[in-house]
């Protein structure tokens, strides 16, 4: 069964076969549907009216510069530990990224309860904190965002050390020759060769740190303005008034597939 | 995902599976409609705050009603209203607030008026010894004591704010939580110095907490209404629990849990 | 030798594997390590780098201990005076070919703008002023390697060391760059090593070779010496030659129990004796006449070689042979024919085994 227009038409490798093709179908079904249900269910008529409600942006903005600053700090201290954990050889290594991944099945609020049980104010941390430099981190901003980091760094450690373990070590050796100290060929060379991993680690720890919920609630509070993040709004609307949560769990959305899709164009496509 | 929503999604399961069960094994009949026995599974929808006493209440359901079983499920009163609304198989629905219980009789979902079976005042939560010496409303506007209360949204936080309005006292809290329970998980944790929760909640903590009582938490009583669902997989059963809840034995199991009884 | 630049014992252990090599090398000096894969040679390349450390022994350039474990003595790789082409030349791939030559100048403490100039420098003696600015991933095979041995030189290092550097290259582009590479290496003032397992490369590029075996130095000298007198069968094999080990009594070398072979030269005592496959004539049966040496031999294997065909023979020795076409279609030569082996005595060369 040749067709003639087979010549002039790029070659194909073959049909995708159907016991890929129908469960691929199925999944994203299964991850859109729901997305479809909020669209479908969302009150449009006075949607113009909820989204400019303050109390709305409000915790749109906070939420946006927590997870930013989050991922700063989860990309400030996870980067030199899943450079650790790929390019250095430690007694207990296995045991450390084992911990690493801690936050990832931890359930959120356990999680919260647990930096409250370190920095809260009876906390290990926390009271040599108010009382040395009269620092508090529960109920305030800074606590919104070491919650989010807590949860989101092992996206972006296991990530960044797994561009670290698949890119060549041997262009480190290459940069040693040409009389590049460690931190130099860090810097100059190992940064550079992962970059598309760190890109795509520090957009999962921002996407994360954006949806947290349950270790910010535990941990900061819910204040609007100052501790009240989209999530905690949305779950709070949803209290008295479904089509409230419905606006704002889309205005969540749409920013941060917004920013995702962004970045991706213009970090990722070279990866 | 918050642990709210982890419960939320386990009692959307077990319900499911409950009627699952029904299907295949058929222990439910409505047994014996006509001479009032009530056999088969009773499932029923209760506010987080019953938990304690509901347990109770639903074992010696479960004793004088032998061959039925009772299923609960415990979440926050909003969102089982939601739940119930949404079509998720239930029998009996007790709210620890009148609103929730609005939600599903205006969507047509009740099997008669509900009644009120409870009532909960507010109370101050501080840490056991009372560190702050926290006799009244008044107390908790003092500088430097951290104060949780719940969000306006939820039936605490609503009540708290007409509690701390008719005593004309202002204070800003350090947080607003989303439910009663986060609110004592501060206390406990010495995160904050007082909550306003309720009298009940304070009472199971009391290992942790010491409950003040004022005077204004009058002001602010909360009503728990309990109605039969109009959908009902076991509307004999169903039936069967909204009277026992209101009898002696139950009423004595809420009282001894911190409820005033209607 | 002295006044050796480079003056090293590298002694690495690991498992069972154990090298051993010593190697001096002058100032503008070429060496090449010349053995088989295994042999050694790459790791010998890493312990002069710094890449890895000695076992034992000691690397000394220019007067510095670099690495010497009985005092202890470390330079790290970041400090040595080294530069490396490596096999797959390892261009940093997120930088220019002008970025990539101008790293090692910068990292040495050169400002952007003089590494940049040195960089440019060196692309032009190169070649590559032209493509400067184009990353590693648009540079062909031949374009990279110059670009590699640019970065490794722009830091003037005293001791260049050179992993295959033309193995990743194909024929053609091979015989241009071998010919480049061989200018510049002649140009560099410092001490090169460099490690290959093509014997055309060794010879086309080092002064010297130093042949490594199984860790081991087996054969050393220069170009002609180790051609002409190979020392063991991989050196033979190399330069195309049949090889054999034996003791000699005058103009006789007894190589195997019933075989002596007669020879041209006259010595005793343990010997080599070597005579190309040229020399070798095939006979179907037992030729009259001048030849002494003849023996019997069985048809291993038969395959065109150039413009002839080479014949493997099993006998008292084996022995390559290589006969026209027209020999070996009037032979009828198939595995598992018997044939006579004849070599003239003139045609061998034998040499002491020792020293």
């Amino acid at each position: 069964m040749t067709q003639v227009r087979d010549h002039t038409a790029p070659r194909r490798r073959g049909r995708v076969p159907a016991a890929l093709l129908v469960p691929a179908g199925l999944g994203l079904l299964f991850l859109v549907l729901p997305l479809a249900g909020l669209v479908i269910r969302a009150p449009w008529t006075t949607l113009p009216q909820r989204l400019t409600e303050p109390g709305a942006l409000t915790a749109l903005r906070l939420s946006v510069q927590t997870a930013t600053l989050a991922t700063v700090l989860c990309l400030l201290l996870g980067v030199p530990l899943a450079w650790m954990l790929a390019r250095v050889e430690f007694p207990g290594r296995r045991l450390v990224r084992a911990l690493v991944t801690v936050p990832l099945v931890l359930p959120p609020v356990v999680g919260g309860v647990a930096l409250l049980l370190v920095f809260g104010r009876r906390g290990l941390l926390g009271g040599w904190l108010d009382a040395t430099f009269g620092i508090t981190l529960p109920f305030t901003t800074a606590g919104v965002v070491l919650a989010e980091s807590f949860v989101a760094m092992p996206f972006l450690v296991i990530a960044v050390e797994g561009a670290l373990r698949a890119a060549d070590h041997r262009y480190e050796e290459a940069a040693a020759t040409l009389g590049a100290s460690r931190w130099t060929t860090f810097t100059h060379v190992t940064l550079p060769l992962v970059a598309p991993g760190l890109a795509a680690g520090a957009v999962l720890c921002w996407a994360r740190a954006l949806g947290e919920f349950g270790a910010t609630i535990t941990f900061a509070g819910n204040y609007p303005g100052r501790t009240q993040t989209m999530p905690l709004a949305v779950y709070l609307a949803l209290e008295t008034d479904l089509e409230s949560a419905i606006v704002l769990s889309l205005v969540l959305l749409v920013v941060s597939v917004g920013i995702l899709v962004a970045l991706r164009d213009r970090w990722m496509t070279s990866a | 995902m918050s642990g709210r929503a982890t419960r939320t999604v386990v009692a959307v399961l077990v319900a499911a599976l409950t009627v699952t069960g029904c299907g295949a094994g058929d222990d439910r009949a409505s047994g014996g409609a006509g001479d009032g026995r009530v056999t088969g599974a009773v499932t029923v929808f209760a506010a987080a705050s019953l938990t304690e006493s509901f347990t109770r209440i639903g074992k010696d359901f479960e004793a004088a009603n032998p061959g039925s079983t009772v299923t609960l499920n415990f979440a926050g009163s909003s969102a089982l209203a939601n739940q119930i609304n949404q079509g998720a198989p239930a029998d009996v629905f007790a709210s620890a607030a009148p609103a929730n219980m609005t939600t599903v009789t205006e969507a047509g979902n009740a099997d008669g008026a509900p009644n009120v079976f409870a009532r909960n005042q507010l109370v101050i939560a501080v840490p056991r010894g009372n560190p702050r010496q926290v006799t009244g409303l008044a107390d908790l506007s003092r500088p430097g004591v951290k104060v949780a209360l719940c969000a306006n949204q939820v039936p605490c936080g609503a009540a708290a704010r007409t509690a701390l309005d008719s005593a004309g006292v202002a204070l800003t809290p350090v947080t607003l939580e989303q439910d009663v329970k986060g609110a004592l998980a501060k206390v406990k944790l010495g995160e904050v110095d007082a909550a306003l929760v309720y009298r009940t909640d304070a009472r199971a903590a009391h290992a942790d907490v010491t409950g003040v009582e004022f005077p204004e938490s009058a002001r602010a009583v909360n009503d728990y209404p309990i109605l039969a669902l109009k959908d009902a997989p076991n509307p004999t059963g169903a039936r069967a629990f909204v009277a026992y809840v209101r009898s002696t034995p139950a009423q004595a199991v809420l009282a001894e849990a911190g409820f005033q009884t209607p | 030798m002295s006044g050796a630049l480079l003056d090293a014992r590298l002694v690495v252990e690991r498992g069972a594997f154990r090298l051993d090599v010593p190697l001096r090398v002058a100032p503008g000096e070429v060496v090449a390590l010349l053995g088989p894969n295994g042999a050694g040679k790459t790791t010998a390349l890493r312990a002069l780098a710094g890449l890895h450390p000695l076992t034992n022994g000691h690397v000394t350039l220019d007067g510095i201990d670099l690495d010497r474990p009985a005092t202890r003595g470390w330079v790290p790789t970041e400090r040595r005076s080294i530069g490396v082409v490596f096999q797959d030349y390892l261009l940093f791939p997120h930088l220019s070919a002008l970025d990539n030559v101008a790293f090692g100048p910068r990292r040495h403490g050169v400002d952007r703008r003089a590494s940049r100039a040195t960089a440019r420098e060196w692309l032009g003696r190169v070649g590559l002023s032209a493509q400067a600015h184009r990353r590693p991933r648009q540079l062909s095979g031949g374009q990279a390697q110059r670009v590699a041995l640019a970065r490794a030189l722009a830091v003037a290092p005293a001791l260049l060391l050179l992993d295959e550097p033309l193995a990743a290259l194909d024929a053609r582009t091979r015989l241009d760059t071998r010919a480049e590479l061989h200018r510049h290496l002649s140009a560099h003032p410092g001490a090169t090593v460099l490690v290959t397992h093509d014997p055309l490369d060794a010879l086309a590029l080092a002064d010297r070779l130093v042949i490594v075996e199984g860790g081991r130095v087996v054969q050393e000298g220069d170009g002609p010496s180790v051609t002409a007198r190979p020392r063991t069968d991989y050196v033979a094999r190399l330069v195309g030659l049949n090889l054999y080990r034996g003791r000699a009594e005058g103009h006789g070398v007894r190589v195997a129990p019933e075989l002596t072979l007669t020879v041209a030269d006259r010595l005793d005592g343990e010997a080599f004796v070597a005579f190309r496959p040229a020399a070798v004539a095939l006979h179907p049966t037992r030729p009259e006449g001048s030849p002494r040496n003849t023996w019997a031999g069985t048809v291993a294997g038969v395959q065109r070689h150039g413009d002839n065909v080479r014949v493997q023979l099993d006998g008292p020795i084996g022995v390559a042979a290589d006969v026209t076409p027209a020999a070996a279609a009037q032979l009828r030569l198939a595995q598992g024919q018997r044939v006579w082996v004849a070599v003239k005595a003139a045609e061998t060369h034998a040499y002491p085994a020792t020293g």
